[in-house]
């Protein structure tokens, strides 16, 4: 009834592949970009940014990362946590070697460095397919964990063998340190979301976009007709290097403050990330936010209604949070393979039509 | 040098008996790949929950006591009694083989036909799943299983070994026992699958489902018997490993070791488990060995420890790039 396209004429081809066609989600779009630039900063509390915003928004470009390398050019990789550590440990480098360097640089920075590390770990894929890859890919994460482990000069020869992020800021803002505020931490995490949301769209909308899912689809054909295999792969890891990269660098400067790398980037972040892109939607930049949205609000939601409504033990409800997880996991792959992602179209093309249809 | 060569070599033997308990989980991966093409991620937490069951059978604890006492207040923990070991193992199989019927009951039956990475990530989610299932069930407390392994034998080596070196070699009694077990496995295994009637059926159900299918072969019950083989092979990996090192979380991360012994064996040759299992084990024992040693950090002006964390999968991802099927697996043919 009020979702429908009748009225929404089309006069040019751009406006016909416009990534919102319809007025409607147009400015549904605009509607929540508005709330979550000039309304969220305002109102936003501490609990709220640490518990739910701000995991929300980094995982959000971690999970657009993976999405690229394995939903878009069907590269599975389980090294997710160990290119966020490069990501997190190449901007403390950087924020302590560099301290004048504006902290959107050094983000942006650690994205390059984890970019070119990814490429490096990227090149066995030329050989290695499927989940053979999946497993090599463990090599690169539990090798990088290793590396920032033991070798002391990565962390500055610190007694602990943690990093800290030291305050740096923004335009006059702190957005790192202790003392950050937390609408300056979520607006400086959500002006990069926003930016490699748009990013991720506009390429993978593209020739690289259309060749990565060329190569996922069928890597020989795709070979036939002359998509370049060594191109495609190794742009699609250093792209979805950059963006783990940033994620890891925001996690760790902007959310955590304080990291040690086998606890904040073992291989169950790894898992996680993959989980989040499985069951909001493989091949769906709308699907990264709502995995990465599902999964960070998931915990919190259990966590409270068992642990403090109920009253039960900690270490029980966190069984029961793994018993859950996988059970959607499952449920997801049997049910709807493609996620939630593919729900909402089904659901959107339902109401194209109704109360009427066919 | 040569005290240096001994110690090595000892490294080394120590490693092959790591390795064959690594081609004891990797051994379950060969059996559920050759058989329907899955990939069970899942393989090391079945080890966890079947040495669990174990554990809980046997002295008596009452499953999902923590959840029942939080929901209803209660405080309920044992039966109060001791099962006898041979009745415990037979329950715990017998569970093993209800979960085999329930995988194929309510996971794969409806992921026939998906493309292999799907498969893979569900038993992924299925691996999550009974992490918690099996935490729920037997609580998350480290639990300890006394195997009745005759003493003595490493003495016996120790001493030997005394006689003809003048060094004595140190080998762990569970060591000795595992290999003993895999060998039994596979020698097991083999006549199964060469001799019987089921086992020449689970045969042409790895060649080629369909022409299986077409001669009447079932393949549902296939899967349930590969399961449930697979189930008890993590249950003897989960009691030897639990014995080791405690029934604990960290038990269903030998999946993850697992993983490169079958890149480098092969994910179709339970011969390929063995040896890659054994080449890794000595590979990474030795490879430790050789860079945490003072005349290699003499001569290269450092050394590294803790190298076990990846030294198998960087191993494992330098040999792929030449062979990509493995040691002993089948040729990738791949057509368009």
């Amino acid at each position: 009834m009020l979702y429908r396209e009748a009225g929404d004429y089309k006069k040019s081809y751009a406006e016909d592949s416009q990534t919102f066609p319809l007025k409607l989600d147009r400015y549904g779009y605009y509607a929540i970009l508005a709330i979550a630039f000039l309304v969220v900063p305002f109102v936003i509390n501490d609990y709220w940014a640490s518990a739910v915003l701000i995991p929300f928004l980094i995982w959000s470009i971690a999970s657009l990362g993976l999405n690229i390398l394995t939903g878009y050019c069907g590269q599975v990789s389980l090294g997710t946590g160990g290119f966020m550590a490069v990501g997190a440990y190449a901007s403390y480098k950087l924020m302590t070697s560099f301290p004048d360097l504006n902290i959107m640089i050094i983000v942006l920075l650690s994205g390059a460095i984890t970019a070119s590390v990814g490429v490096l770990f990227g090149l066995p894929s030329l050989r290695i397919k499927g989940f053979y890859l999946a497993v090599a890919t463990l090599a690169a994460q539990f090798f990088l964990v290793w590396l920032f482990n033991k070798v002391e000069w990565f962390y500055n020869y610190s007694a602990s063998g943690q990093i800290s992020a030291p305050t740096r800021s923004m335009l006059g803002f702190e957005v790192t340190g202790p003392a950050a505020s937390a609408s300056a931490k979520y607006l400086f995490c959500l002006v990069l979301v926003v930016l490699f949301a748009w990013i991720a769209r506009n390429l993978t909308r593209g020739r690289i976009g259309r060749s990565w899912m060329a190569i996922r689809d069928m890597d020989i054909a795709a070979e036939i007709i002359g998509v370049n295999p060594l191109k495609t792969k190794l742009t699609a890891f250093a792209v979805s290097s950059f963006f783990i990269g940033v994620a890891g660098a925001l996690f760790f400067a902007v959310y955590l403050g304080a990291v040690e790398v086998g606890e904040a980037f073992g291989i169950q972040k790894s898992f996680l990330v993959l989980f989040m892109i499985i069951i909001g939607g493989l091949g769906s930049v709308l699907g990264s936010f709502i995995g990465a949205a599902f999964l960070v609000l998931m915990p919190v939601l259990l966590k409270n209604i068992m642990v403090i409504r109920l009253g039960w033990p900690g270490d029980l409800a966190g069984h029961l949070e793994l018993v859950i997880i996988g059970g959607i996991i499952m449920l997801t792959l049997v049910l709807e393979p493609h996620g939630i992602a593919q729900i909402w179209r089904v659901t959107k093309q339902k109401l194209r039509l109704w109360p009427f249809p066919h | 040098m040569f005290d240096q060569f001994l110690y090595g070599t000892e490294a080394a033997i120590n490693g092959l008996m790591t390795g064959v308990m690594y081609s004891l989980v990797a051994l379950g991966f060969v059996l559920i790949f050759k058989s329907s093409g899955i990939f069970n991620y899942a393989q090391g937490v079945m080890a966890l929950f079947g040495a669990l069951t174990l554990v809980g059978i046997q002295s008596g604890q009452v499953p999902f006591a923590h959840l029942i006492n939080a929901i209803f207040g209660t405080k309920i923990h044992h039966f109060g009694w001791t099962l006898p070991a041979i009745l415990a193992i037979v329950l715990t199989i017998g569970v093993m083989i209800l979960f085999a019927w329930l995988v194929e009951r309510y996971l794969l039956k409806h992921l026939v036909n998906q493309e292999p990475i799907i498969l893979f990530m569900a038993t992924i989610g299925l691996a999550y799943f009974m992490e918690g299932v099996g935490d729920l069930m037997w609580g998350s407390d480290i639990k300890k299983i006394d195997l009745p392994i005759p003493q003595g034998i490493n003495g016996t080596i120790d001493s030997l070994t005394y006689d003809w070196f003048g060094y004595g070699f140190y080998i762990d009694n569970l060591d000795i026992a595992a290999a003993i077990i895999a060998v039994v496995l596979v020698v097991a295994l083999t006549i199964f699958s060469q001799y019987s009637t089921t086992g020449r059926a689970l045969r042409a159900v790895a060649d080629d489902h369909q022409a299986a299918l077409s001669v009447g072969i079932s393949l549902r019950s296939i899967w349930v018997i590969v399961w449930g083989i697979a189930g008890f092979i993590a249950l003897v990996a989960g009691v030897m490993w639990g014995a080791k090192s405690g029934v604990q979380f960290s038990l269903s991360l030998i999946t993850l070791k697992a993983l490169p012994v079958l890149m480098l064996g092969g994910f179709t040759s339970i011969p390929g488990a063995i040896i890659g299992g054994m080449i890794i084990g000595v590979g990474e024992k030795v490879f430790e060995f050789i860079v945490s040693s003072s005349w290699f950090g003499d001569a290269m002006g450092f050394t590294m420890n803790a190298t076990e964390n990846w030294f198998a999968y960087v191993l494992a991802l330098l040999f792929l790039v030449f062979r990509p099927q493995g040691l002993f697996g089948d040729k990738i043919i791949e057509r368009v």
